[in-house]
């Protein structure tokens, strides 16, 4: 996970925030999942630009009282079970054209 | 529907967000089925840009599922520039058309934009008595061809069947060729008024020993016994329902930005053209009339044995003259379901008036300028039995 540290969202998902959670949807397989409020926190960041690490840092741990290494771990745990599911992408690029500016969070 | 789709609609509702809107493009349609309530001519639609920015509006607003339908949605030139749209604004689309126009590229692109379902409209296994009904010559080999087409690709497929009289005895084996094709099949057995008031097209329902016939078939309605059951006493929990997700989670826009309740409840609660899409949601007189309802407040159907089963629906009955009223083809329903006569009825049966010669209510449209009658919405109601 750690040499793929760059996530995106797949553009083959439906999303909507719902409060503060966010439900999306695979459009393979229409499993719908939900994210609660911390997941959220890292879809809406899932910009292919930012890499995680800096997500966790930046968003995670500077809202929620929670351990920087603890944080990591469980954020690598969310991503790799979303990129499971062909909700996420990852990648050891940034996963935008160069230039173009950091995808909008559904 | 599973506990994380009933969880998100309990959120949304307490939330007050639009979770599901239907959103037609236009009626004008290369059909012409004989139990269509639309007005196929062009009043006005909104353009390209204005349904963008509505698009844009309603995923701003907490839309996650929506239908696009018509009319047929491909008469539209733009509307694959228009799904594209959508698209980017994550929703969960899916697609109600005819078919005729799906060829190959066109289901290769709809799977690559990621659709969720599509659902076509077959009314019956017997090209001569589909296109009966479309009075479209070679239109059932058209849309059987787009079915193929969309498996080939991968999509899920519905094929919607409309009963009436014309069709029948054929669901049957429509069923059958949806499990052929690979597709879902749902019947819908209830023909609705046009949105004009004309009730002439109710002639074309089917009989009550038709409808029995449809709810006893267990390969339709799982359980025969349970959804045939004699309906359950009227509690209090009963009488605080709600009628149905229509202006609660749910709402529906004419390709003219005509906001309603629902596609089959003409109630005019605003237009996109002229107030922002939240707000006629959030702020409309009729919509909070309408969230306002429960079956406490219907004088007739929360006395009524049925009142706690009944799939009474609100905009029939907005469509007979009173949206606290009765739906008398729902009372039908609930007859051919369990044996059980409701009082409304009884009343219709012993009155010398046909349904068809209902009390009508005159729909307004929001825009008289531009056209006087919100025309018709959509071919068949989706609602399987």
């Amino acid at each position: 996970m750690r040499d793929k540290p760059y996530v995106a969202r797949s553009t083959m998902i439906a999303a909507r925030a719902l409060g503060n959670e966010t439900m999306v949807m695979s459009a393979t397989d229409s499993t719908l999942f939900t994210l609660d409020e911390v997941a959220t926190v890292i879809w809406e960041a899932a910009d292919g630009a930012t890499p995680l690490e800096e997500i966790v840092r930046n968003r995670i741990c500077a809202q929620y009282d929670i351990a920087p290494e603890v944080a990591m771990k469980d954020a690598q745990t969310l991503v790799e079970g979303l990129a499971d599911h062909g909700l996420l992408l990852l990648s050891d690029q940034p996963l935008v054209p160069p230039g173009s500016s950091r995808g909008e969070a559904p | 529907m599973s506990g994380l789709v009933v969880e998100m609609a309990a959120k949304a509702l307490k939330l007050n967000i639009p979770l599901s809107v239907q959103l037609d493009l236009t009626y004008r349609c290369n059909e012409r089925c004989i139990h269509c309530y639309l007005d196929h001519d062009d009043h006005g639609e909104m353009t390209t840009a204005e349904i963008k920015d509505l698009l844009d509006q309603m995923a701003d607003a907490g839309v996650f599922y929506l239908t696009i339908s018509g009319g047929e949605i491909m008469m539209r030139r733009d509307f694959f520039e228009i799904l594209e749209h959508a698209r980017a604004r994550t929703f969960c689309i899916n697609l109600k058309t005819n078919g005729v126009l799906i060829r190959k590229k066109e289901a290769a692109r709809l799977r690559e934009l990621g659709v969720e379902r599509v659902q076509i409209s077959i009314y019956s296994h017997r090209a001569e008595v589909h296109d009966a009904i479309t009075k479209m010559p070679g239109s059932f080999r058209q849309s059987i061809e787009a079915v193929r087409f969309l498996r080939a690709q991968g999509l899920r497929v519905t094929m919607a069947n409309v009963l009436m009289v014309q069709n029948s005895l054929d669901y049957q084996s429509v069923k059958a060729l949806a499990a052929e094709l690979d597709a879902k099949f749902i019947i819908d057995p209830t023909i609705t008024p046009m949105m004009d008031g004309d009730r002439s097209i109710l002639n074309l329902n089917v009989d009550q020993a038709t409808l029995q016939g449809v709810f006893r078939d267990g390969a339709l309605v799982g359980n025969v016994e349970e959804f045939c059951a004699p309906p359950q006493n009227v509690d209090e929990e009963a009488l605080n329902m709600l009628p149905c997700s229509a202006g609660h989670t749910a709402c529906y826009v004419s390709p003219y930005g005509d906001v309603y309740p629902c596609v089959q409840f003409p109630l005019p609660c605003g237009n996109v053209r002229r107030t922002k899409f939240v707000e006629i949601w959030r702020d409309s007189p009729q919509l909070k009339e309408v969230r306002s309802i429960t079956l406490r407040d219907m004088p007739s159907c929360s006395q009524c044995t049925h009142g706690a089963t009944c799939t009474r629906c609100p905009g029939l009955a907005y469509l007979e003259g009173n949206m606290r009223g009765p739906s008398s083809q729902d009372c039908e329903k609930s007859y051919a379901r369990t044996g059980i006569p409701s009082e409304n009825y009884k009343a219709r049966h012993a009155s010398p008036r046909p349904l068809q010669s209902l009390n009508l209510v005159q729909i307004q449209g929001l825009q008289p300028a531009v056209r006087n009658i919100p025309a018709k919405m959509a071919e068949g109601i989706e609602a399987s039995v």
